[in-house]
């Protein structure tokens, strides 16, 4: 049985009954590093917080180890380790008060998980007589990191861990990540960052409380059906609005320093004429400095491609 | 199993209480109010009641004018509560004078008092005082009546026969005096409810608004847990202040403990458990420290000075405000105190208002627990 499973889970908020997850189901498979990636207020947080039995569901059911996030909430919280997206230590607490604290609410001790957080905790070390509350942002991410492995959970549910956190110490941070998941821990991880998608497992794709999609990143990134090319030119502007109307194009959006303009596959041309094409459109159209290459897709050319097929779908149905 | 489990639960119980203590203990202003209000308050009070009895203005007014009277106000001269002025007056000048201000007491020697003194083995002195200030008028009374009585008393020695001198005493404005009794009872009343309530009241409202209950909860621990801790350090801290309190108004302000100090003190540790648990079911009921301290300040701190016979003699309230004056758990605290410091009076006269108290305090801690939230809102 998967250690998480989610099933037609929705929640809405407030009187207007506004919805936040709109019928999510997703399974986590056993020592899985599962991504939940989508933009802010996607429902990433509604669905941790449901997990995590801190909230209930307005319908559907779901899963934590075999025990429902309802009826056996505080088997849940026994075998858990939750990191929530805000930083929730005690800032006038030390590093080490901090620890031997969250140690001791589950009934475990330092000594005890030593093993487990050692590589995590021997960079904070230094600092372990410092007030969590002075610790650099990325220091608290991996203090708050140890006090949800303390111990030693059998899911790890990580809100948003990389958010506000410098490059350096993002990368660092899955790099723990992945060292943990040698010692069977099930991580569920969220984060809006698209680039952070292919260090997961899987991944599900949600947006607007709903999963677009659920999927390793190589499978996802494979099943994307255009041609994609990355487009450069010195007027932005109207780069992005003279491609978006060149036919054929399924989208046009900016990407970086480059425009995407994803083509339809179809067998008649032969790339180099594609490209040919494009550039004289452009040219016809006022922008001669044109420079265009094909490049490959990733999570988020995929996610924005999911996002507009299913606004399309909204749209349709209304 | 259940061993391990207990001590398991002791364990965290222990790592709980000593992060409260970190907390509180790392927190310099709060502490510095903690202990710097009572005694402030108990300085302020005291001083505010010494000063005024020093150098006070009186009128003596002698009809009579004879030995008697004359060396009686020699006396009152000779001590330095009152700066007499003699001077006859009417009673209507006495009461302007009140009006005004200028003076707080009123001595009249009736006509032939050395006389019927000295023949009648009686005499009367009326002694008139403006009670607007219930305290200040008690406290001048009581002097003058003194040095009444020493010089009663040696006259008695000298003569076979007593004399008697009764001072005919009148409070003006507020005749029953209603409200001057002695304020540390009131004071301890008063502080132990603002920094029981108001610091529990903040502190798991804290933990909601800074995220920290959010990891609490996905945690085996058990809410009774966390309200018991969190109660403790500030049950201790509370309990040095009933201390600092009890020595300032002995040692300081010579007010005495006449009953037993240990029941007074396991009366407080009710009290303060009472005050505690409304604290804790204020911050449970409430999301951000902001409204938690309003509502601890506007809707504990003005029922408690208002009714608990501290300030305003509950007596003279209409009904209703009576009625409900008995849900403040400070007057039965306050009635308790004083009986116990001033009066002097045993368990066995107090076993009623202990019971309320008792019966507040568990009831208050019932509701914390039982609306203690196992989830967020």
């Amino acid at each position: 049985m998967e250690p998480v499973i989610l099933h037609s889970i929705t929640k809405t908020y407030g009187k207007e009954k506004k919805l936040a997850v709109d019928k999510v189901s997703f399974a986590v498979k056993q020592g899985e590093l599962f991504g939940l990636i989508g933009p802010d207020g996607a429902g990433k947080t509604s669905i941790f917080r449901i997990l995590t039995t801190l909230m209930l569901a307005d319908s559907g059911s779901a899963t934590v180890e075999g025990f429902d996030v309802v009826k056996d909430f505080k088997e849940i919280r026994n075998c858990i380790g939750y990191m929530p997206g805000r930083f929730s230590l005690y800032q006038d607490l030390t590093v080490e008060e901090n620890l031997k604290f969250f140690a001791t609410v589950f009934g475990s001790s330092i000594r005890e998980n030593y093993s487990l957080i050692h590589d995590i905790y021997v960079q904070i070390e230094p600092f372990k007589s410092r007030r969590a509350g002075k610790l650099s942002g990325g220091m608290k991410q991996k203090l708050a990191l140890c006090c949800a492995l303390i111990h030693k959970p059998s899911v790890l549910f990580l809100d948003e861990p990389t958010t506000g956190v410098d490059p350096v110490s993002r990368k660092e941070f899955w790099q723990m990540l992945k060292q943990l998941k040698q010692q069977n821990i099930t991580i569920i991880v969220s984060t809006p960052y698209m680039d952070e998608a292919t260090l997961c497992d899987r991944i599900a794709l949600i947006q607007n409380g709903s999963i677009l999609s659920v999927d390793t990143p190589e499978a996802i990134v494979s099943s994307y059906p255009d041609l994609l090319y990355a487009v450069k030119a010195e007027n932005y502007y109207r780069l992005i609005t003279e491609l978006g109307r060149y036919p054929g194009a399924s989208a046009a959006y900016a990407f970086g320093e480059h425009v995407h303009l994803a083509l339809k596959r179809d067998k008649g041309h032969l790339q180099e004429a594609k490209k040919e094409k494009i550039l004289s459109y452009l040219a016809g159209a006022g922008i001669k400095d044109a420079t265009l290459k094909e490049t490959k897709p990733t999570i988020e050319d995929c996610f924005i491609r999911l996002l507009s097929r299913n606004e399309y779908e909204r749209e349709t149905r209304q | 199993m259940k061993s391990i489990s207990r001590q398991f639960s002791n364990q965290q119980f222990f790592s709980f209480v000593r992060k409260e203590f970190y907390h509180v203990m790392r927190d310099r202003k709060t502490l510095l109010i903690l202990f710097g209000m009572p005694v402030a308050q108990i300085l302020i009070f005291g001083f505010a009641l010494t000063n005024e009895v020093k150098n006070t203005r009186i009128v003596v007014s002698d009809y009579a004018n004879d030995p008697a009277s004359r060396r009686i106000t020699e006396r009152m001269a000779a001590s330095n509560y009152f700066d007499i002025e003699r001077r006859l007056v009417s009673h209507r000048e006495i009461e302007s004078a009140f009006k005004e201000g200028t003076i707080k007491l009123a001595l009249i020697f009736p006509a032939q008092f050395n006389e019927s003194l000295s023949h009648g083995n009686s005499a009367q002195i009326q002694l008139i005082t403006d009670a607007s200030d219930p305290n200040t008028a008690n406290t001048l009374v009581n002097y003058a009546s003194s040095i009444i009585r020493d010089y009663q008393a040696e006259l008695n020695m000298l003569h076979s026969v007593p004399y008697s001198i009764i001072p005919e005493v009148r409070m003006l404005y507020n005749p029953q005096l209603k409200g001057a009794h002695s304020f540390v009872p009131g004071v301890m009343s008063l502080i132990l409810m603002l920094v029981c309530v108001m610091m529990t009241a903040i502190s798991i409202v804290k933990e909601k608004e800074t995220g920290t209950m959010e990891i609490l909860l996905v945690s085996p621990f058990k809410p009774m847990l966390v309200i018991v801790s969190k109660t403790i350090p500030y049950l201790i801290l509370s309990l040095i202040n009933v201390v600092s309190i009890l020595l300032l108004s002995v040692f300081l302000l010579d007010v005495p403990v006449n009953g037993s100090i240990l029941l007074l003190f396991a009366e407080s540790t009710l009290y303060i458990t009472a005050c505690l648990s409304l604290g804790i079911f204020i911050s449970i009921k409430t999301a951000t420290q902001q409204a938690a301290m309003t509502i601890s300040l506007m809707g504990m701190l003005l029922p408690t000075v208002m009714f608990s016979g501290f300030m305003f003699p509950i007596e003279n309230m209409p009904v209703p405000l009576q009625v409900l004056s008995n849900i403040v758990p400070a007057k039965w605290y306050y009635i308790i105190v004083k009986s116990i410091m001033i009066k002097g009076t045993g368990l066995a006269l107090l076993w009623k208002e202990t019971l309320i108290l008792m019966a507040m305090a568990i009831f208050l801690l019932t509701i914390s627990l039982k609306s203690f939230k196992t989830r967020l809102e």
